[in-house]
């Protein structure tokens, strides 16, 4: 807080309230005044979320492993979906991680506004805020899970190649992907309460349609793996298990696509979250 | 620095009710349905020579118009008017959570505004950790939640709790803390709406006296209020809105007493069959009629301060009830309940059984009581603590004429009940 006699130096601040009509700035400089409320409801989604658990953080690591050990009783075992070099258990964990984290992500942000219509009605910040803390509230759950990841290397005895640094950068394209995602949905449940219906539906088909319980490499077609390579996950997933388990493929063109993907779905769900944000208070 | 600290021009909001009146959210199939329905109504509408264009199909509604006007820095300005007069929707475009439709503002100055207390407390979380993320939420950083804590806990009287969830809370504690957070925002600009209204008596006032204490800070504020008495104390000036427009706007005792003497009929005879309403037929029990009649039984809008005067209050049950009370609380010209009586503080109809039928309830109000002015009755009928059957608002109103009215007119009182003394000179 300044003081009286900062305030009677500095010039007032004008605010300027008025109409704005179709496509409006990003207000990003805003968002980042506003870090402080973004670390508080990130904190607080994660507070409130283990607070009357018993088991608590352990559930970051409990769905991503049950998950994995279903997948690899089906589809490891029974219908051999799996590659020839690598286990199919770490294999299929190693893209479970980024994936929960994605799926989360996008299911909390996605509810975010219309969870917060409380504080959209009665007061202002930008609303970017609240699916973004939503989705980065999962973080902490992704690197529990992440850590799984060490023992069970050690168990297939396998080591890590230079290429984990990219992770960090995968990450990103996850939570950009995820959060993306959100924005658009999170905006249209604003208006249309179908997309909560919608979501847990989308999910399980896009975990379908992404590299996650069967091997990428049993699509041959050209024209149809450049398609299969828009999907974001696609390039994270593939990503993944490149930079930890030191397959050598080469996801490089894919992750290229992939992310070229993201970018048009985070930007097009940013103008498109603030174009819509000035209704938020009045619709939800 | 700038004298000026709010200015609005030209300010409107347009609601469209068209598509908000059924449902407050759509679904996809309604939209889906609109966009096939509407250019074929539109069409037949247009056809049969009914319509002119858009207007009929997409019904709006304007909850504010034109509104224009300017605060200085320093200034605590009330906004007052009825419900749906457009007060929150005012507060609400200066505090920017939703947009003008028309017009700008300009706001000079950091502000912050109060729209709720306690918004995004989280019943999970400790009073500590609410007052965090509260405090964040209202604007306040970090550090400056810190170096406050203590007072903010202090004042909130809950230091052994500050621990605990809120969800472990009575409400009333959690109402002080919350309070309590939005007590020691500091923005130049303040924002407040009804917030005075919640919580007992007594914390009433201590909101009150923080209020007050806050606007001879010389802080600027604009607040919204029910509480007559709450604007008349605090603020030098009021706005008064009526169906969306700035109508009045002038000195606080002025537009108060206009728009209390406004506000309902000043007839001292209210009947239900000049109001008709649907929401009528469903009640157990309606009011029919309330009247004042002067001493001599006459119909009358004017009592003497020297005569008695009696309320009658005229009600149908149409569902046998026992329990039930009329009442009718008397309000001054700044909205305080002067005072309230029940029918079954002096009879034994509390026990009795109402069996469906047309009732009288009648009070007697002695003389030499109410201070010289205007009052109006609210009257109610409610079954004590278990629900309200029929309430209306100042039905009738009444002005108390001077006559036989022996005091001055300074007397300090809300009443100024002439008494039984006593003087006797002690010792020799």
């Amino acid at each position: 807080m300044s003081s009286a006699a900062e305030h009677a130096t500095a010039p007032v601040p004008v605010l300027r309230i008025e109409p704005t009509s179709g496509w409006v700035k990003l207000g990003l400089r805003e968002v980042w005044e506003y870090r402080e409320l973004l670390y508080f409801l990130t904190w607080r989604d994660i507070k409130v979320r283990y607070k009357q658990s018993v088991l608590g953080a352990a559930w970051a690591i409990i769905q991503p492993f049950m998950a994995m050990v279903v997948f690899t009783i089906f589809f490891g075992r029974m219908a051999n979906l799996g590659p020839a070099d690598v286990p199919y258990p770490i294999w299929n964990y190693a893209a479970m991680v980024p994936w929960t984290f994605f799926a989360f992500g996008l299911t909390q942000s996605s509810n975010s506004l219309v969870s917060s219509s409380n504080l959209l009605k009665k007061i202002y910040f930008p609303r970017l805020v609240v699916p973004l803390a939503s989705t980065l509230s999962g973080l902490i759950d992704f690197f529990i899970a992440f850590l799984v990841l060490i023992p069970m290397m050690v168990w297939y005895d396998i080591i890590p190649t230079a290429n984990v640094i990219w992770l960090p950068l995968l990450l990103v394209l996850t939570l950009v992907t995820s959060l993306g995602m959100g924005l658009w949905l999170s905006a249209l449940n604003v208006q249309f309460r179908d997309i909560k219906y919608t979501v847990p539906f989308m999910i399980q088909i896009w975990l379908f349609i992404t590299p996650i319980v069967y091997d990428a490499s049993n699509i041959t077609n050209k024209a149809w793996l450049t398609l299969y390579s828009l999907n974001p996950m696609a390039g994270v997933v593939e990503g993944f298990r490149w930079a930890l388990l030191g397959l050598d493929t080469q996801p490089g063109p894919m992750i290229l696509l992939s992310s070229l993907a993201s970018i048009v779905i985070f930007v097009g769900g940013l103008f498109y979250f603030r174009r819509m944000e000035k209704t938020f208070a009045d619709v939800v | 620095m700038s004298d000026l600290a709010i200015r609005v021009e030209g300010l409107g909001k347009e609601f469209h009710i068209g598509a908000l009146q059924t449902d407050r959210y759509r679904t996809f199939g309604d939209a889906l349905v609109e966009a096939i329905t509407t250019p074929v109504r539109r069409a037949r509408l247009l056809l049969s020579g009914r319509a002119t264009g858009a207007a009929e199909l997409d019904q709006s509604l304007w909850a504010l118009r034109d509104i224009e006007f300017e605060v200085k820095p320093g200034e605590v300005v009330g906004v007052i008017g009825r419900n749906g007069a457009g007060k929150s929707t005012l507060l609400k475009i200066l505090s920017r959570i939703t947009e003008p439709t028309t017009g700008f503002a300009e706001i000079h100055g950091r502000v912050g505004s109060l729209l709720e207390v306690g918004t995004g407390f989280h019943p999970e979380l400790t009073g500590r950790e609410n007052v965090f993320l509260n405090g964040a939420i209202l604007g306040m950083s970090r550090a400056e939640i810190r170096a406050k804590f203590d007072e903010i806990v202090a004042f909130s009287e809950i230091e052994k709790f500050i621990d605990t969830p809120v969800k472990h809370y009575s409400t009333g504690m959690g109402l002080r803390l919350a309070f309590a957070v939005a007590a020691h925002l500091d923005p130049e600009i303040l924002i407040v709406d009804e917030v005075l209204a919640v919580g007992d008596a007594s914390f009433q006032r201590k909101c009150l006296g923080k209020m007050g204490e806050v606007a001879h800070q010389g802080r600027t504020v604009l607040m919204v209020s029910h509480n007559m008495s709450a604007i008349t104390q605090l603020c030098e000036r009021t706005l008064l809105l009526d169906g969306g427009e700035l109508v009045m706007d002038g000195p606080s005792s002025e537009i108060v007493s206009s728009y209390l003497s406004a506000d309902g009929a000043v007839a001292s005879r209210w009947s239900r069959a000049d109001h008709p309403d649907e929401s009528d037929e469903k009640r157990d029990l309606v009011m029919d009629s309330v009247e004042i009649r002067a001493a001599d039984a006459s119909a009358t809008d004017v009592v003497a301060f020297e005569d008695s005067f009696t309320v009658e209050i005229r009600y149908t049950v149409r569902q046998s009830m026992s329990g039930i009370a009329v009442l009718f609380g008397v309000i001054d010209q700044k909205g305080d309940v002067v005072w309230s009586s029940w029918d079954t503080d002096s009879t034994d109809w509390s026990e009795k059984l109402r069996t469906p039928g047309s009732y009288l309830s009648r009070c007697t109000v002695p003389p030499h009581l109410l201070r010289p002015g205007r009052y109006y009755l609210n009257v109610a009928a409610h079954v004590p603590g278990v629900r309200m059957l029929d309430t209306r608002k100042q039905a009738v109103g009444f002005d108390v004429s001077t006559v036989g009215y022996g005091f001055t007119h300074k007397r300090p009182g809300v009443v100024t009940p002439q008494l039984e003394w006593d003087v006797s000179r002690n010792g020799g």
